[in-house]
This record gives structure tokens, C-alpha cells and sequence, in this order.
């Protein structure tokens, strides 16, 4: 197993479900047998304040938070919290913005923030039916076909 | 999420997994950042867990279940411990029959706090034994230890945790836990309980006598563990900040302690005596480097601008190296706001108008003193806009004092706001005063929790409710007044007009639901109805 440990930070604003979708990347990374540590701040964040959440995984992971400007991944929701976050993607991390994405083609509009997901899930080693095991075990069943297909949609690219 | 018994949990969760899994009778706390999943995940788990109307209430419920011989556990924030500090100090002294965990979730870096204060101060001052997690899977062992632990010495644990521990998730591996061994019963005692001061002289003896047993156990304790390597550097640390330190400094000698008080000085002084460099990590106050010096060890700590915010890997970095350099200045990130159609919008509009001296409190509300408002002049702890505006009342020239109106959101006027109002019925200042209760249906802050004013338990089943508008009446208050300020915005500016010119004692409950919560509220009362139909329209 790569004893690197994965950095990956998600970023954007409170209401777009960026608790969610960490919660997805680490809850996949731990499917895959890997030491996962994911940590938030959250308090205010229904407010609409600036919220980010870090999933670090690997062989071993001590610190639940990126050190700064060392994030392999950035995602970020909102297109006004690209700069506030842009510091923490380490040289050569990949940037992964809400242009990724058309919100037209999505069959529900709340599934923005799965559809990046699905684009940070090119660069990941982890296979798609952990993915969809994560996406389930997140949201109400009523949702999954919308989650699935938002996706796809960002894992197929466009 | 589950891999037989495998599952990524928060620090919060964890907690609660281990209360449920060692037989905890009773969980009761009152919401707070980052504590209040603790209660909810344990009522979702299949435990038993209630809101209390305030920290200080919830220690007295949770150490009248010890009393029995059960297991309690009571949740909190780090100023929760404020207010329950008058039975946490005595609580020591009498001790307890089953076992006691009291969390306190302290907010270095102040993610959603008032302040940044260090707990750990309380340990020592009370007396209560202390544990520290640092991540979930000790978040989960610490409580089985806890509870343990308590029951062995007959004494309150205090488990200190940190936003960082609470609302991280990670890897826990849960367990058979040993199981409560007596039924709840209850044997007189009441030298060892009532605390008139022939009994608290020996009780007090009685305490430090057990707190030197247990500082003597704690020095060959599991909880506290040595992590060998390079003898050229040792960190003495705890909580979050070891992770932070074993990443910033992977090869160093550890020394990391999880049971902080009573410390294990011998087991310190022998670790320090073991590297050349031996410097102290913690986050917060100079609890530990305190201490340690104060027994005569010589070791580093940081430099007091370490002393603010959290530590990470970076910072930790720097104090190793000894970087005192100014740190770069956060990037502000864009700062919460009231929702859109939230109902404070409506009341923070007319403060504004009016130029009214809001004295303020702690709630989704205390948004208004942003722009566009910028209407809350004062804003200090839970309750303390009732006293404060009075305050302010009695002293100001007639014309200022007339402007002095309390703002105090619903959830908070429960907690700690109904003495401020009897305090002012007793009190009057000679211009009378204006308490608006911003009654939105709940504890929207904190997550949207229940209170007693809501009439729903926390899992939103219907029980009691207070009635603001009756207590007001029954304190002797001349004006009680009920209203929905968007229904009517100008009846409401009338209103408020007519209360600050009026020279009397005027309490006006501005009530509407919280935005974000209505459609639920509505779900629960319907529930409520039906079951209430179920049973023949008995309540
Ligand atoms: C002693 C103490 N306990 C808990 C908290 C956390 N807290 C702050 S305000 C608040 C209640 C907010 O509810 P409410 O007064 O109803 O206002 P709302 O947020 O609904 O507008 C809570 C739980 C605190 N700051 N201090
Ligand atoms: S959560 Fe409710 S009380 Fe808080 S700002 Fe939004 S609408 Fe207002």
C-alpha cells in the first residue's frame, strides 16, 4: 500500500453540502482499508459562512487537518471561495472549481457539490462501486438516482 | 459506514457509542458547539439522552443518577462548565456511588465560541480527575475509562475534548464494555452528601487523600503512553496537539499523556531526564508547562503567540524551530449572515430605526450586530442581556435609558435569561425596561435543538412546555406582549415605540419560526396530534 498520505480539502459555503460530500470521500477511502481522518469546522456554517472540510488518508494518518498549502486536492463549491482557499493547494495540486460541472445537465440541482465528486473521483484510486457504496450509505434512498447520476456526470467529464 | 464493529465516527459519536455500549442510565447536557451530536447521537443509537435547560441543572440531574449507583453522563461546551461550576466544585467533595463523566468541548481558535478558555484550569481547581482524547478511538476508549475510572474512586471525570476531537471522524473500533454491576438504589449517606461544612471539612480531606491514590495510579496508567525514538528531541503533549506533533516531528521521543490530571509528575520527570531537548506541546493555556516546571522539570514551551487559536502541523513546526516570526494573517473567509426571511431580520430592522442601545445575547441573532445592522451593543455570555440592559438602565441619563432594550433568544431565555426578569420585576430601574424574547420555536444555533419551550423532548416527542407569556404574568411583569413582527411590521414598531416611552416593566415575545425549521416544527405537532387522537384526545 502507498504509505503517502492523501490530502484532499473541500471547500465552499454553508447549505452546499460540502459536510456531505467529505463525508462521502472519507467514508469511500475507508471502504478501501485505508486510516482516514476527516475534520471540519462547523458551527455557524447553516448561516452561509465560508465552510471546508479536510479528509487526509493513507497507511497511518496522525493530524486530522492538511497542513497548509499542502492539499494534493482542492475542491471547491462556491466560485468566491476559490481565492480564500487557493493557499492551501500544495504546487501542482489540482484544482477542482464549479466550472467542472453544468448544473444544467443534473437531474437535481443539490447533487452540485456529488458531481465534483465525481470529478475528483478520476484522479483517486478508489473504484466506482465503493463510490456508489458511499453515495448510498449518505443519502436517503429517494435521492441515490440523482446522486448516481450527478456522478457520473463529473466522472465521465465533459 | 460499518465494518463489523469498524466505523468512522466522529469524536462526539464516539463518545456516545461508548456511554451506550457501557450501560450510561441517563445522558443529559445543554446544546453547545462542538458537544451538542454527543446527546443526539446517543438518543439515535438507542440510548436514553435529554436536554437539560442548562449546563448547571443537567450536573445536578446527572449527579443525582450517580448517586443511585447508575452510570451519567452529561454534555457540554467549555463555558457550559461555567455555569455548571457550583455542583462541579462540590460534586468532587461528595463524590459519587456509580459513575459521573462530565464533557467539556473547549473551542481553541474560537470556531463558534465567545471565548477560548482552557478547561483543563477546572480539573485542577475542582479536583476532578481529567482525561484527554485525542482523536475518536480515544474519544471512545477515554469514556469507557471515564466511567470506569469513576466508579473505582467514587469521584466525578471530567473528559476534556476539543472542536478538533469532536468533529473529527476517524477510524473507531468499538467493544464489549464491562456493564454497570449494581440496580440503581439508594442508601442513606448524608455525611458523605450534605455538604453543611462539619461534613465538607472532611469531605474536602477525603478528596485530596483520593486525588493523591489516583495521582500515584495514574503513574503506571495506560492512558498516558511513551512513544520511544530519537533521544535528541522528547514533546511531552496531549489532545489534537500530539497528532499535530507526531506529524510535524515523526522520529522525536514521545510522552503522550491522555489522563492530565492528576498528572503524573515522576513518570514526567523521568521522560524529561530521558531526551536532551525536551519541549512541552499543548494547545491553549500553559497547563502542562506550568505544571511541569512547577515540580522542578526543565522543559521548553511555546511562545505565548502560540498561546491563541489552534495548533497544526505547521505551527508546531515553527515552535520546535523556535519561529517567532509574525504568522500569515488568515485569509478571511466569508462570515455567516441570518438566513433570507429569517425572522430576527424583522426585529434587528427596527433596533436599527429606532436607535434603540440593544443590550444582546448569544443566538443565530447575535448576526445583527453585522452590517447591514449593526444593531447589538453588548454581548457577553448566555443570559446576560436582561442584566446588562438593566444595568445600563439604572445608571444612563432618563433620555439614553429609555433607548436600553434586551435582546434574548428564546432557547437562552430558558437557560439563564428567567432570573434576569425576576431580577427586574425585584429591581426596577426608574425608566422601566424592554426584554423582547425572539421566541423562533427553538435552539436554532446550536442545530435546531428542543427546549423547555418548545414542549418537546430532544428526541421531539411532546412533553411540558413553558410558557413564556404565563411566567411573565405570574413574575408581576405590568406589560406582556405577544407578536409576530412580520406579520405586522409597523404594529410592531408601535408596539416597541410605546413599551420605551412607557416608564414600566415591558416584556414582548416576538414569535415566529425559525425558517429553517418551520416546515419540521409543523411535521412534529401534526405527529403530536395524531398520537394524541390515538389516545382518546388525552395529551
Ligand atoms: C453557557 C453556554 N452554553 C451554550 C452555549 C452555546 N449556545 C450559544 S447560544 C445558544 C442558544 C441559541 O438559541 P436561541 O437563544 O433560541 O437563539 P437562536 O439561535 O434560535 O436564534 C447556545 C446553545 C453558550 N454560548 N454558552
Ligand atoms: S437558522 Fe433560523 S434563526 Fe438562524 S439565521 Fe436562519 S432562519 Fe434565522
Amino acid at each position: 500500500m502507498n504509505h503517502r498520505v492523501t490530502n484532499i480539502i473541500i471547500a465552499g459555503l454553508g447549505g452546499q453540502g460540502v459536510l456531505t460530500a467529505a463525508g462521502i470521500v472519507a467514508d469511500a477511502a475507508f471502504r478501501c482499508g485505508h486510516d482516514v481522518k476527516q475534520s471540519e469546522l462547523h458551527g455557524m456554517s447553516q448561516r452561509g459562512g465560508s465552510v471546508s472540510s479536510d479528509i487526509r488518508y493513507g497507511h497511518k494518518v496522525f493530524s486530522p487537518m492538511v497542513p497548509t498549502g499542502e492539499a494534493d486536492f482542492l475542491v471547491v463549491v462556491a466560485t468566491d471561495q476559490i481565492e480564500v482557499n487557493r493557499h492551501q493547494l500544495r504546487h501542482g495540486g489540482v484544482l477542482i472549481t464549479p466550472d467542472a460541472i453544468d448544473p444544467s445537465k443534473l437531474t437535481n440541482k443539490k447533487s452540485f457539490n456529488v458531481a465534483q465528486l465525481g470529478v475528483l473521483s478520476r484522479h483517486l484510486d478508489i473504484p466506482e462501486s465503493v463510490w456508489h457504496d458511499a453515495i448510498r450509505a449518505a443519502f436517503p434512498e429517494k435521492l441515490h438516482a440523482a446522486n448516481f447520476q450527478a456522478f457520473a456526470l463529473g466522472r465521465k467529464g465533459t | 459506514m460499518t465494518d463489523s464493529n469498524r466505523t468512522l465516527l466522529s469524536g462526539d459519536e464516539a463518545v456516545a457509542l461508548a456511554a451506550l455500549h457501557a450501560g450510561v442510565a441517563l445522558g443529559t447536557g445543554y446544546p453547545g458547539t462542538p458537544s451538542t451530536e454527543i446527546l443526539e447521537a446517543l438518543a439515535e443509537f438507542g440510548g436514553r439522552a435529554q436536554w437539560a435547560p442548562n449546563e448547571k441543572v443537567a450536573v445536578e440531574v446527572a449527579l443525582g443518577v450517580a448517586f443511585t449507583g447508575a452510570r451519567a453522563l452529561v454534555t457540554m461546551k467549555h463555558v457550559g462548565l461555567n455555569v455548571a461550576a457550583d455542583p462541579f466544585f462540590t460534586a468532587s467533595y461528595t463524590g459519587c456511588d456509580g459513575a459521573l463523566v462530565i464533557v467539556s468541548a473547549d473551542d481553541p481558535g474560537l470556531g463558534s465560541s465567545q471565548n477560548e478558555q482552557d478547561n483543563r484550569r477546572y480539573a485542577l481547581a475542582a479536583g476532578v480527575p481529567m482525561l484527554e482524547p485525542s482523536d475518536a478511538q480515544e474519544a471512545y476508549d477515554f469514556t469507557a475509562a471515564a466511567i470506569e475510572l469513576s466508579e473505582r474512586w467514587k469521584i466525578p471525570f471530567l473528559l476534556r475534548m476539543v472542536t478538533r476531537v469532536c468533529h473529527s471522524r476517524t477510524i473507531v473500533a468499538s467493544r464489549a464494555l464491562p456493564q454497570p454491576t449494581v440496580a440503581p438504589h439508594f442508601e442513606h449517606d448524608y455525611k458523605a452528601r450534605v455538604m453543611i461544612p462539619a461534613y465538607a471539612r472532611p469531605a474536602h480531606r477525603r478528596l485530596r487523600a483520593k486525588l493523591a491514590e489516583i495521582a500515584a495510579w495514574n503513574e503506571s496508567s495506560p492512558l498516558n503512553r511513551v512513544i520511544a525514538g530519537d533521544q535528541s528531541l522528547g514533546i511531552i503533549t496531549s489532545s489534537a496537539a500530539y497528532l499535530h506533533a507526531h506529524e510535524a516531528a515523526p522520529t522525536a521521543s514521545f510522552l503522550k499523556l491522555g489522563f492530565t490530571y492528576p498528572l503524573p509528575i515522576e513518570k514526567i520527570r523521568a521522560f524529561a531526564a530521558s531526551v536532551k531537548r525536551c519541549v512541552v506541546i499543548e494547545e491553549g493555556d500553559p497547563y502542562l508547562v506550568e505544571a511541569i516546571r512547577a515540580a522542578g522539570i526543565p522543559v521548553e514551551g511555546k511562545p505565548e503567540m502560540y498561546r491563541f487559536g489552534e495548533l497544526n502541523i505547521t505551527r508546531v513546526r515553527r515552535i520546535l524551530a523556535g519561529d517567532t516570526s509574525p504568522e500569515p494573517p488568515p485569509v478571511p473567509g466569508k462570515p455567516p449572515q441570518l438566513c433570507q426571511g429569517c425572522s430576527h431580520r424583522y426585529v434587528f430592522d427596527l433596533l436599527k430605526k429606532l436607535d434603540c442601545i440593544v443590550s444582546g445575547d448569544i443566538g443565530c441573532y447575535t448576526l445583527g450586530v453585522l452590517p447591514p445592522w449593526e444593531a447589538m451593543d453588548t454581548c457577553v455570555c448566555m443570559g446576560a442581556s436582561v442584566g446588562i440592559g438593566l444595568g445600563l438602565r439604572h445608571v444612563l441619563p432618563p433620555e439614553q435609558a429609555r433607548r436600553v432594550v434586551s435582546v434574548i433568544g428564546d432557547s437562552t431565555f430558558v437557560h439563564s435569561g428567567i432570573t434576569g426578569l425576576v431580577e427586574m420585576v425585584y429591581n426596577p430601574p426608574p425608566t422601566g425596561h424592554v426584554v423582547i424574547i425572539l421566541d423562533n420555536g427553538t435552539t436554532a444555533m446550536t442545530g435546531h435543538q428542543e427546549h423547555p419551550g418548545t414542549g418537546r423532548t430532544l428526541e421531539h416527542e411532546q412533553t411540558g412546555k413553558i410558557s413564556f407569556e404565563e411566567l411573565g404574568h405570574s413574575l408581576g411583569i405590568q406589560n406582556v406582549f405577544v407578536t409576530d413582527p412580520a406579520l405586522d411590521p409597523e404594529a410592531f414598531e408601535r408596539l416597541v415605540r410605546d413599551c420605551l416611552a412607557n416608564n414600566q416593566l415591558n416584556l414582548i415575545i416576538a414569535r415566529r419560526p425559525c425558517l429553517l425549521i418551520a416546515g419540521k416544527i409543523k411535521e412534529y405537532e401534526r405527529a403530536a396530534n395524531q398520537t394524541c387522537a390515538a389516545l382518546g384526545g388525552q395529551p
